[in-house]
């Protein structure tokens, strides 16, 4: 515990020290100022911010995690000679890139709503929901990246693969889910789509955010089924476990790798 | 100089005139007291008892009657608003006769009736009646109209419980009127707030209609009507007017009609009328119009409903003109590819064209139905794909060059700013 604890520190302060981080930060602080600016209400703000956390967040984070793995693999491998368990150093790197990424995020949306008031207005937990997950987002797609990358010694592969990831998961899959909803158009889908939004992490994160703000649209018929699963408690808690699922798996799998590996 | 004298003469004459009406109306009315301890105790006797003309005054107190039979054109008055129960065993006031006033009331208790209508008041082929101020609390129906002509229907609070919809009536109902005013009404917990049928040239306005287990209001074959000022929240399914021409509604906000079959207000086969500075707010379904023909839809407020308007392919030749949509999931859906409706100079809030010449009105047409609207109209659990990159993306592609979405459905006008009025 020791050990991850000092790693951490060290990779945290590392990437908080690196120029990108703070350029996320300065992206999202902009951004937002600029969203709620010209939308001027807060729950537009967060509509229009939903959709730029949904996609920038995973797509930064994947990014960072490959350049990250990549270039920290000399500092890796000079650390694996030291007497320091393996699990410490992955697991380490990992937390310190994926909690300051989320921390660049999280600051940079949340002081913008702070000025414009977002605790004395309703919106406050749509708000939160929205921070909450797209931090979660940020530790999902590092993960990935992390995993994609210990399995590609290649960094242009490994980093062509993880942008595929963030595509398939950003964009394909719902061209997918689409094609999927076209051809069987005769049976009643609804449950096919509740499961096919579960399995995905940003579909995921999109559906329950919109079920708070966009109420009324998915209030019409169909979308009642929706609302019957992700607006309940169990609903909400099943979204959240998949989600975790989502940071567990990947950062198991990474770390099994870890310890295989022959460096 | 000469018009304060002859102010005074104006004056004089009238009051005198005035008075000796009043003489002669005291002389020809009685006024019938009714209490629980008054020799006349029960506002049946009293009726039995009255003229043509008097004035019954009930002073506070719990009556216990029903089927209350008034065929003489007289006021019954309450104080405090006396209490009249019928102990859920039937209709409490049935009035025959034309020129009957009732108010300051509290009618409660009615009952169910599958085989009857029972009412809190019923008013049958009767003309000039005034029900005003009174409180009708679990009344099968509330204020029942029927073959009647110019009567008014004032300030009356109408509240039903009754969770079923098949255990309560209408607030009030009309059937075969013509002439009435139904204004200042508080409406709730009935099946339908408001229900019209066969009712020409009447004025609804400044009416609350909430919380009805159906409609906030519904009409059908009812020409000729005006509705203003009303307020319709929170219904189970909204507003439904159907088969009616020549209807004037402005000024009503319809808002927060929320439910899987709900809508703000629904068209069925409503011709040449008019729908002005109306506010649909928070509504699953803004408008829906089906069938409709020439309605002229102008200034009305569309601001954070699912689908603003859902206007079917049977509508022909209605005119959306300067109304805003803002902040809409879906702004316009229709179920075809021809559109036989003009959108024009509407304020879009999706609009995101620009004015060169700064004349105030976009340079470049916009089309309110996007790609993903009729994806969602042809395969619904497709709405669970709302807002994601994916159909960001396709919605782009179609607007760049549209081949699926309606070619005519297009506002040429587009206005920059929101339009106020």
């Amino acid at each position: 515990m020791q050990g991850i604890i000092k790693i951490f520190k060290y990779s945290f302060y590392d990437v908080l020290r690196s120029r990108w981080t703070v350029l996320y930060f300065l992206f999202f602080l902009i951004s937002t100022f600029a969203l709620l600016y010209f939308s001027g209400n807060m729950s537009k703000g967060i509509v229009s911010l939903m959709n730029v956390t949904l996609t920038i967040t995973p797509l930064i984070s994947t990014i960072f995690g490959v350049m990250h793995y990549y270039n920290s693999r000399e500092f890796m491998e000079l650390l694996l000679s030291q007497p320091i368990k393996r699990s410490n150093i992955f697991i380490g790197q990992y937390l310190g890139l994926a909690i300051s990424l989320s921390l660049s995020f999280v600051a940079g949306t949340f002081i913008p709503f702070l000025t414009y008031g977002i605790f004395v207005s309703p919106e406050v937990w749509d708000f939160s929901l929205l921070i909450f997950t797209g931090a979660l987002l940020s530790f999902i797609f590092v993960a990935l990246a992390f995993l994609i990358s210990i399995l590609n010694e290649n960094r242009i592969k490994g980093f062509g693969i993880a942008i595929l990831m963030w595509l398939c998961m950003a964009v394909i899959y719902d061209g997918l889910i689409l094609m999927v909803f076209v051809t069987f158009n005769d049976y009643p889908l609804e449950k096919a789509a509740v499961i096919m939004t579960t399995l995905n992490p940003i579909d995921l994160s999109r559906v329950m955010i919109l079920l708070k703000l966009d109420i009324s649209a998915l209030m019409g018929y169909t979308a009642a089924v929706f609302n019957q699963f992700f607006g309940t408690t169990s609903g909400m808690i099943i979204s959240l476990l998949s989600l975790s699922v989502w940071v567990v798996l990947p950062i198991v799998l990474f770390n099994s790798f870890a310890k295989r590996k022959d460096f | 100089m000469q018009t304060p004298i002859r102010n005074y003469i104006t004056l004089f004459i009238f009051t005198g005139v005035y008075s000796f009406g009043s003489v002669l109306f005291l002389a020809n009315a009685n006024e019938i007291k009714v209490c629980p301890q008054c020799s006349i105790s029960t506002v049946t006797q009293a009726v039995l008892a009255a003229k043509k003309g008097d004035v019954i005054v009930v002073q506070k107190g719990i009556y216990k009657e029903r089927n209350i039979v008034i065929d003489k054109s007289i006021t019954i008055s309450g104080e405090n608003f006396p209490v009249i129960d019928g102990e859920n065993k039937g209709q409490i006031f049935l009035i025959k006769s034309d020129n009957v006033t009732i108010n300051g009331l509290q009618i409660q208790n009615v009952g169910n009736s599958y085989v009857e209508d029972w009412a809190g008041i019923k008013l049958f082929n009767v003309k000039n009646c005034l029900i005003e101020n009174n409180k009708l609390l679990n009344t099968f129906f509330g204020i029942y109209l029927a073959k009647s002509e110019s009567c008014t229907i004032r300030g009356n609070e109408v509240k039903g419980t009754s969770k079923n919809e098949i255990e309560t009536g209408n607030a009030i109902h009309l059937w075969y009127c013509k002439k009435m005013l139904i204004e200042n009404n508080h409406l709730t917990g009935h099946r339908d707030g408001i229900y019209f049928e066969f009712v020409t040239e009447s004025k609804i306005f400044n009416n609350v209609s909430t919380k009805q287990i159906r409609y906030g209001m519904h009409f059908m074959f009812s020409h000729y009507n005006e509705y203003f000022h009303n307020q319709f929240t929170d219904n189970d399914a909204g507003v439904a007017v159907m088969y009616s021409d020549h209807i004037y509604m402005h000024e009503n906000t319809f808002s927060d009609n929320w439910s899987p079959v709900s809508n703000g207000i629904l068209l069925k086969e409503i011709s040449d009328s008019k729908i002005e500075k109306n506010i649909f707010q928070h509504n699953t379904i803004g408008v829906y119009a089906e069938g409709c023909d020439r309605i002229e839809i102008k200034n009305n407020d569309f601001t954070k409903n699912g689908w603003a308007v859902k206007i079917l392919g049977d509508c022909n030749d209605n005119r959306f003109e300067e109304n805003n949509f803002t902040a809409n999931t879906f702004d316009v859906v229709t179920n075809s590819s021809l559109s036989h409706n003009l959108f024009e100079k509407n304020f879009w809030s999706e609009y995101a064209g620009y004015d060169l010449d700064k004349n105030g009105v976009g340079d470049v047409p916009f089309r309110p139905v996007k790609l993903f609207t009729y994806i969602v109209e042809q395969t619904p659990p497709a709405i669970i794909l709302l807002r994601s990159l994916f159909i960001d993306l396709l919605n782009l592609a179609e607007k760049v060059t549209p081949v699926i979405t309606p070619e005519t459905l297009v506002d040429n006008n587009p206005m920059m700013k929101e339009i106020k009025w």
